[in-house]
């Protein structure tokens, strides 16, 4: 099997008006398919990290490669045409837009691909049902309790069906039971073969997955398999 | 990107903030109703000029005593007494003046007119029978005074319409007498209603002979105007020079500059007019040219801010595939839609505006004044709305466009 992320001593270095080394040489790979989850204390380069496995951020030393090509050899346009039809998205604050109903919300990713707009609609729908929301696609954000907004969330980061799906602290915002809700859809995604990486603080969410890597001051300390404690088996989506 | 869904997003962002969009529109409003209002009544404006040269004729020849007013607000120069019977006797010598055809005094001044229990304060004019040929108008009813009337100082009176409607009301007028100043006079005619023609509103004036004029009602021996009409439009220049060189040696002055008479031509008194104009327009594209920067200013300054608020939808939008394109192109739009919208208000507001002018000078200064809005208005005022969106809208756009999404989802 090919890895779809490989990371080459990779490193980054936010310069402003100081410098801080946030990741300083990470070497590891990820196969199609994997549930990963990334842990570590504040500050030791998780977000870092995962914005630039999903294109959002430039690397400043080694190399990474998304599906055996160089993150150096595209364009920023090219970086958001992989992040628009390969990678998926979702973040701690949900990132919602206000005032614009769940259909819209999740439809955004489609406004920038190449997909028909006729297939629009029929897409966000099933993103939509498939994270069990359909009775609120009307809503608007602000009408929508924290777990619904991240399921909304869910929905729009898979409405393109992307092969990589980047999650950063999902449940950070949410109790445990809407967390537990949000973490169940993500391990359905990752049954039906989709690859996830999870940035985490919780235990109980990185339980999901079935391999930890954790970083402290910008180096991977840990990166092992671990055994998956939640077989599918308990409830959501029975 | 699809362009529905490209303006639709650029008109979520607009709706976010009604008022404050609303606000920053008013430069731009304003603006874009001053060039409709310049091109409308600039149209308007011209019509009447057309409409003057017509009515009046290009051979009547105006002379006025006291100099040359220097501007609009220096027209009291002319309340002099320089002008007598004497220069009217000597420009009429065809050896002086070969090409007059015709010479008419003038003297006027408001007086009050009454006919039993109504009273009315009309512009009083002294003439003569040529009045009707040089402005071209003649009574409905009755007749206008012979050359006889005004050698004997007869007190006969031609009155306007609107002083007839204000004495008589629908009663026949015509051979009643009324009072000009305690004195007697019988109504041997009537104009018919036909509003303002070259500064005069003939339907609010009554003429009497000259001779009557200056006699009873006004006590003066001089001419507030003497109209001369040339035998052909060619000889109109010439004809200004010999009534020059006339009144010149008969007021005994060598030095042009010390001239105590002018004399105009009506191409002259039009070109007066259109300076005018023009003097309005001036000021009205100043006005436009000012509050359109502004108001461009104002549009980048809202959109930066908007720019910034946004950051976060940014950032979310870049990391859900949208190119620093997609962002410009809809930071941009809403910019263009902004002042579009702003230039859509303005135009309406010009056109009613002008619709309300137009309104007052056909109305109530009885001038023919026709209301018209140019297409190309529209087509210039929409057409600069939409640029000064595009010039001011582009700097915030590519603002946005630059952000990194990384950076964008950070913000706080
Ligand atoms: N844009 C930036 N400019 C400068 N320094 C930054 C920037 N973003 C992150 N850092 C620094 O990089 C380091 C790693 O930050 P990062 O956000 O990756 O940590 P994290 O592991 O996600 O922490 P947390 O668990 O609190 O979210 C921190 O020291 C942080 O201050
Ligand atoms: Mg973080």
């Amino acid at each position: 099997m090919t890895a779809i992320i490989k990371a080459v001593k990779l490193e980054k270095t936010y310069r402003d008006e100081i410098e801080t080394i946030a990741l300083r040489g990470l070497d590891f790979s990820v196969e199609k398919g994997e549930f990963i989850s990334i842990m570590g204390p504040s500050g030791s380069g998780k977000s870092t990290l995962l914005h630039i496995l999903g294109f959002l951020d430039r690397l400043t030393g080694g190399d990474y490669l998304f599906e055996e090509k160089s993150m150096n050899d595209y364009s920023d346009e090219g970086l958001a045409q992989v992040r628009n039809e390969k990678m998926g998205f979702i973040f701690q604050a949900f990132n919602l837009l206000p005032r614009t109903s769940v259909l819209e919300n999740v439809k955004l990713p489609l406004l920038y691909s190449d997909v028909k707009e006729s297939l629009w609609d029929e897409m966000a729908l099933k993103a939509i049902d498939s994270v069990g929301m359909s009775h609120r696609k009307d809503y608007e954000p602000a009408h929508l309790s924290g777990g619904e907004k991240q399921r909304i969330a869910i929905a729009r980061a898979l409405v393109n069906n992307p092969s990589v799906i980047f999650a950063d602290e999902p449940t950070g915002n949410l109790d445990s039971k809407s967390g537990s809700q949000v973490m169940e859809i993500l391990e359905k995604l990752h049954i039906e073969g989709h690859t996830i990486i999870l940035v985490t603080h919780e235990t109980y969410t990185a339980e999901y997955a079935h391999r930890l890597i954790k970083i402290k001051d910008g180096l991977i300390e840990v990166d092992q398999i671990v055994e998956q404690k939640h077989k599918h088996q308990n409830g959501f989506f029975k | 990107m699809h362009i529905k869904y490209t303006v639709k997003t650029a008109f979520r962002g607009l709706t976010i903030n009604k008022m404050r969009s609303f606000l920053t529109l008013l430069g731009i409003v304003i603006g874009i109703t001053a060039i409709i209002l310049i091109m409308s009544l600039g149209q308007g404006a011209q019509n009447l000029i057309l409409s003057q040269i017509q009515s009046m004729g290009p051979k009547v020849i105006a002379i006025a005593p006291g100099r040359q007013p220097q501007g609009i607000t220096d027209m009291l120069s002319t309340f002099t007494d320089s002008l007598k019977e004497k220069d009217v006797a000597e420009l009429q010598k065809k050896n002086n003046v070969p090409h007059l055809a015709e010479i008419m005094p003038i003297v006027f001044g408001s007086q009050t007119a009454v006919y039993e229990n109504e009273a009315y304060r009309p512009t009083i004019l002294g003439v003569t029978g040529l009045f009707t040929k040089i402005y071209n108008i003649y009574p409905s009813e009755g007749r206008i005074f012979t050359d006889e009337e005004v050698k004997g100082y007869a007190d006969v009176v031609i009155v306007g319409s609107k002083v007839k409607d204000q004495l008589f009301g629908n009663d026949s007028a015509l051979g009643q007498r009324i009072k000009i100043k305690g004195k007697n006079f019988r109504i041997i005619g009537i104009f018919p209603k036909t509003g303002q023609v070259s500064f005069l509103n003939f339907d609010d004036i009554a003429i009497i002979p000259y001779t009557t004029a200056q006699q009873y009602i006004f006590g003066i021996k001089y001419f507030n105007r003497i109209v001369v009409e040339a035998d052909s439009e060619e000889n109109v220049n010439r004809t200004v020079n010999d009534i020059k060189i006339t009144l010149r040696n008969n007021h005994n002055i060598s030095d042009s500059s010390k001239d105590d008479f002018f004399v105009e031509t009506q191409a002259e008194a039009l070109k007066m007019v259109s300076s005018i104009t023009d003097i309005f327009t001036l000021f009205l594209a100043a006005i436009a040219a000012i509050s359109l920067f502004v108001g461009g200013i104002g549009i980048m300054n809202i959109m930066l801010v908007s720019v910034t608020e946004r950051t976060r939808e940014i950032g979310l939008r870049k990391a859900l595939g949208a190119t620093g394109k997609n962002i410009l192109i809809q930071f941009l739009l809403e910019a263009i839609m902004l002042t579009t919208m702003g230039g859509i208000i303005g135009i309406a507001l010009g056109i009613f505006l002008s619709f309300i002018v137009s309104f007052i000078l056909g109305h109530y200064l009885a001038l023919v004044w026709q209301f018209s809005i140019p297409v190309l208005a529209i087509i210039l005022g929409l057409g600069i709305a939409t640029l000064i969106g595009l010039v001011f809208g582009i700097y915030p756009a590519r603002k946005a466009s630059r952000k990194s999404p990384m950076e964008a989802l950070r913000y706080e």
